[in-house]
């Protein structure tokens, strides 16, 4: 279980882009957030990861504070983070990225496996590097591959939809499903897609640094939707309103 | 062949005891070894140190094993090697290097290596050098190579500094006639106070010849690096060089690349990047749980691999 309270970033003196963020995810949920650009939700996620340093409020992970926890202590504790833009390497092969996601060795096979379920032919990527030969979508499965290899008792994805081009949408979606079935722990994927929120239990809108809408799917994804003219985000205001 | 030598060997040419093919082994300036097979002929030299390798054109696929090692303080090698590769030949050259200092004074090889690679014929030339022991003095390397290439021949060199060198000084110099094509991969780490420096010539002299240089390149603590290369197109021909360079702590790096188009032709380009290590590459890897020495590390392997 995942628990925030009273979590405020800061990027410098004037510019607050986290302000007091107050959000649970028990264990075997799936939290889907969703927002405007700008909105914070990345950043969210660096916090949580322990990449960027609350300005001030707790982080707990199954009742233990990881406030002051490294990156690595996090991810040794079971968080793992799938980025929104995945990062290059040069020399570094698809195998040892997974591997080294993995934490222990793999067969060939089992990290093929991981490929394919991302729609990745195996064979072509396992000695591909993950350099700038590998297009954004192909950096994208690849990253997703990586936290399905990892032991994770919380994992989280940012915006993991991007440049899914030649891939559809229905095995992403498996992708989690089966995920959520498999872990224990809980599932957060930031998203602006609808067919995200509709497997969603929780959504959650973050809107200039702040929770504007959080709750059951099942409240919040009509109120998302609702007629036009209202805010597809705050589901109160004009259309467009938080953009 | 002394323990050191052993040692050395096994590190530079991955060679663990005498090689089945030819080879020629050489130890503080001495000959430790030599065998040479039906079509690769190594003879020493009869007006200076080192040997000529002459290997025929029926020499296909075979392995030429021409390690040299200097193993205490105090020797200063030189040698030349001359390499004859006739038509069509196709030979792997296996040419490491490894300094061993036990005192205070320096431990130095020269090689001297000059390659005459006649038309049509494949040669991948591989260097690996190392520095080790205890001593105080200085572990020199300083390899010299000059390359030929007739018609339609081809040469990849491969060059690897792993550790332990304090200082280097790389020069090669190649000329390509028509079809010719060469591709020089090197690699080096620098730590303490080495110093490492590389110079490449190239001179695209035939219609469609065609060079390739790529530099990989660590500098750690306060050591000090510099690339310099330069590539002349003087006929329709490709040349590509490429400087990639890693600093930490107080590492230095400069990289110098000069290009010259005297045919309209000729199509040249240099591409250099030097920097520390992103950050965004370390937190990736401590996502996956390694601790930020760990990534560094990965990092590093990955980038000379
Ligand atoms: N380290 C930082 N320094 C300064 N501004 C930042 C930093 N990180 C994010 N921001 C700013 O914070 C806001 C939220 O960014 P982000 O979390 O990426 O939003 P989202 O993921 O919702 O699009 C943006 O205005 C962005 O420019
Ligand atoms: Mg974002």
């Amino acid at each position: 279980m995942l628990k925030l309270n009273n979590i405020s970033f800061c990027a410098d003196a004037e510019k607050e882009i986290l302000k007091n963020i107050n959000m649970t995810v028990e264990n075997g949920r799936f939290l889907v957030i969703t927002g405007p650009n700008g909105g914070g939700k990345s950043t969210l996620a660096k916090v949580i990861a322990g990449i960027e340093t609350p300005s001030s409020g707790t982080i707990l992970l199954d009742g233990k504070d990881i406030t002051n926890e490294s990156i690595t202590a996090r991810a040794k504790a079971g968080i793992s983070f799938a980025f929104q833009q995945p990062v290059r390497f040069k020399g570094i092969t698809v195998r040892d990225m997974i591997q080294m996601a993995a934490q222990q060795p793999l067969s060939d096979q089992q990290i093929s496996s991981y490929l394919w379920s991302v729609g990745l032919c195996a064979k072509e990527y396992l000695d591909r590097e993950v350099n700038a030969e590998l297009s954004g979508g192909e950096m994208k499965r690849v990253e997703i591959a990586g936290v399905m290899a990892k032991q994770t008792k919380l994992a989280i994805f940012d915006e993991p939809e991007a440049g899914i081009d030649l891939w559809s949408f229905k095995n992403l979606i498996d992708i989690f499903q089966n995920m959520r079935e498999r872990m224990d722990g809980s599932i957060i994927v930031i998203s602006h897609q609808e067919r995200i929120l509709e497997i969603a239990d929780e959504i959650m809108v973050l809107s200039g640094g702040e929770i504007t809408v959080q709750g059951k799917r099942q409240e919040i994804l009509p109120q998302l939707l609702k007629a036009e003219g209202d805010c597809q985000f705050c589901a109160k205001k004009e259309r467009g309103c938080c953009e | 062949m002394n323990n050191i030598t052993k040692k050395l060997l096994e590190t530079v040419a991955d060679m663990f005891g005498a090689p089945k093919g030819a080879y020629n082994i050489r130890e503080d300036g001495q000959c430790a070894g030599r065998q040479s097979t039906e079509h690769i002929v190594i003879e020493p030299k009869k007006d200076k140190p080192g040997i000529n390798i002459i290997i025929d054109s029926a020499a296909q696929g075979e392995t030429v094993y021409i390690p040299a090692c200097v193993t205490h303080s105090g020797v200063d090698d030189l040698v030349y090697n001359d390499f004859y590769v006739h038509k069509n030949a196709d030979v792997v050259i296996v040419a490491g290097c490894g300094v061993h200092t036990d005192g205070e004074e320096d431990a130095q090889h020269n090689g001297i290596h000059r390659f005459f690679i006649e038309e049509n014929a494949r040669v991948k030339y591989m260097e690996k050098h190392i520095g080790i022991g205890e001593g105080t003095g200085n572990r020199i390397i300083n390899p010299e190579t000059y390359i030929e290439m007739a018609e339609n021949s081809y040469m990849e060199m491969d060059t690897v500094q792993i550790e332990g060198v304090d200082s280097t000084k790389r020069t090669s110099a190649a000329v390509l006639q028509s079809g010719a094509s060469l591709m020089i991969k090197e690699k080096i780490m620098t730590h303490g106070s080495q110093i490492a420096e590389t110079n490449f010539v190239v001179d695209l002299n035939g219609e469609d010849s065609g060079a390739n240089l790529i530099s990989r390149s660590i500098a750690k603590e306060q050591s000090r690096q510099l690339f310099r290369s330069r590539i002349n197109g003087n006929a329709h021909c490709h040349g590509h060089s490429e400087c990639d360079a890693i600093i930490m702590d107080k590492g230095i790096v400069s990289a110098i690349p000069e290009l010259t188009a005297n045919h309209v032709d000729a199509s040249l380009i240099h591409e250099a990047a030097i920097g520390k290590i992103a950050g965004e590459q370390i937190t990736k890897l401590m996502t996956l749980g390694l601790t930020e020495e760990e990534a560094e590390e990965k990092i590093i392997e990955g980038f000379l691999k």
